[in-house]
């Protein structure tokens, strides 16, 4: 079953209208930063803005990832899948650019202040651990590396799950300080639901 | 820096804008007069004191655009889009507790005789932002004297407005209302704790705590609670909304202090709104020489 999901080549090739529209739908959130920045659409505090909004996107990418192999065991829509690599990927992407506006606007690269910032910080510590654990996936994603892993590299992808938890942990740590959990609660309800999926289709290994 | 539509101004907007900006310049020559770190009148300036021309108060955009205002939305862009609701004429603010006047008090009757001035402050928000705000209004201990609280008053506690129809996430339960803050007799009678009526030279917005608006410079901007309907002197600490909520993120002090971090963040170092890199926070946002005093002997990391 897995070998047959990881070739482009087999049934049901991405045609590439939509493979394009993807692509292109997957930036609008970082060029709707860059350009509000300039064009100060952002409110009085831009770097708070884009920083929130990028770790939202890596957060929604990400759950839009574990949405496609739901969509396929209930609904039979195989194509969505097919997508899932690029969605983990633009998960991973603005991960990357949540994580340097972090260094870069918040922290300013000193070193010092970022260690103890992930040592004293939960928060921040859940945030990096979830950034940690999506490294691996993005390098792994290319089809070579998926043929070097074999079933290693489904085994290895699981910790898209433990990147998904920890993104949550982070979002709801960080907004708890402010009494107000209802983004986080949305998220975590969300990625609860795909993660009840899962456990109910291992019910039902015909998936 | 943004152009939008002068929704917020009134119609003599355009004089008044003119009458700022000469003020100013008059202002600038006058550093004295200027309360930001310089002393206020009587005062010597203290030369670490940070020069104005190093805070240039935010736009008006910016102060009334950007505000943490929970009984209108915990979003930053809450309270300037909802807080039109807030009725604040007529107004009334209730006096209790330990004074020789007590009573229930129309705005009107409390600002008689307030001669009505310019504070330029910095305010320094809990969560790691700061602002230049020009102010208007008068020392919170003047007004205190008038009810002649008695020896037994001991602390100032205040209440926000409590009422859903005009606030309509007091509906919600993000906070525990109504909002209650409160300062300690010698801190609410310090002649730098203002309460606002105005911002820059035009009446106080409503998402800005309007008609009457605490200003503690030297503590976390949550101290300085909006929309006062409520000042009571009382004979213990009063139990505040943040405290309450998160003793160990929110202490009864929360005077600025680079030192003593928030748990979930540090405080060594603010954003200031319109600036690129981070400034470092100031002990008492800067206004150490004025109220350092106030705490002399305290442990500050104890009583944050």
């Amino acid at each position: 079953m897995a070998s047959s999901l990881l070739g482009r080549q087999t049934a049901g090739r991405v045609p590439a209208w939509l493979w394009l529209l993807l692509f292109c739908a997957g930036l609008l959130p970082f060029l709707h930063g860059l350009l509000g920045v300039w064009l100060h659409w952002l409110g009085a505090n831009p770097v708070e803005a884009v920083t929130r909004a990028s770790g939202d996107w890596a957060l929604r990418f990400l759950l839009l990832t574990l949405l496609m192999s739901s969509l396929r065991r209930r609904l039979g829509w195989r194509l969505g899948v097919r997508l899932r690599r690029m969605l983990g990927l633009y998960a991973f992407f603005y991960a990357v650019v949540h994580v340097l506006l972090y260094l870069w606007l918040d922290q300013f690269f000193d070193w010092v202040a970022i260690g103890e910032d992930i040592l004293e910080r939960p928060f921040i510590l859940a945030g990096l651990l979830a950034f940690l654990a999506l490294l691996p996936l993005a390098l792994t994603s290319t089809r070579t590396m998926m043929r070097r892993l074999g079933p290693r590299w489904k085994a290895l992808h699981r910790l898209v799950y433990a990147a998904g938890l920890l993104a949550v942990l982070h979002f709801w740590w960080m907004k708890e300080s402010k009494s107000d959990v209802s983004e986080p609660l949305l998220y975590a309800v969300l990625l609860g639901l795909l993660l009840l999926e899962r456990l109910v289709a291992r019910g039902h290994p015909a998936d | 820096m943004f152009i939008r539509k002068p929704q917020q101004l009134t119609e003599n907007a355009v004089t008044d804008w003119a009458l700022y900006q000469r003020r100013r310049e008059f202002l600038r020559g006058m550093a004295g007069v200027i309360l930001l770190g310089a002393g206020w009148p009587g005062r010597a300036a203290v030369a670490t004191s940070p020069r104005p021309a190093d805070d240039p108060p935010n736009s008006w955009e910016d102060i009334t655009s950007y505000n943490n205002f929970y009984e209108f939305g915990t979003g930053k862009g809450d309270p300037a889009r909802n807080a039109r609701t807030l009725q604040t004429s007529p107004w009334d603010v209730v006096v209790d507790g330990e004074c020789t006047r007590p009573g229930k008090y129309p705005l009107e009757d409390l600002l008689k005789g307030m001669a009505i001035e310019e504070r330029i402050y910095r305010l320094r928000c809990v969560e790691g932002w700061s602002m230049v705000i020009p102010w208007q209004g008068f020392e919170l201990g003047r007004l205190l004297k008038r009810f002649e609280p008695t020896s037994r008053a001991k602390y100032v506690r205040f209440e926000t407005l409590l009422d859903p129809k005009q606030m309509p996430a007091q509906q919600g339960d993000v906070l525990d209302w109504p909002y209650v803050e409160g300062l300690r007799m010698d801190e609410a009678m310090h002649p730098l704790t203002l309460l606002a009526t105005g911002l820059y030279d035009k009446t106080l917005p409503n998402q800005n705590g309007a008609p009457l608006r605490l200003v503690v410079p030297w503590k976390y901007g949550f101290k300085s609670l909006k929309s006062i309907a409520r000042i009571s002197f009382v004979t213990e600490e009063p139990e505040t909304t943040w405290n309450r909520l998160s003793p160990e993120e929110y202490g009864f002090y929360s005077n600025v202090n680079p030192e003593v971090p928030h748990p979930r963040w540090s405080q060594a170092r603010e954003r200031r709104i319109g600036e690129f890199s981070k400034r470092k926070t100031l002990m008492f946002n800067g206004y150490a020489d004025q109220v350092a005093s106030l705490y002399a002997g305290m442990d500050l990391s104890l009583y944050f």
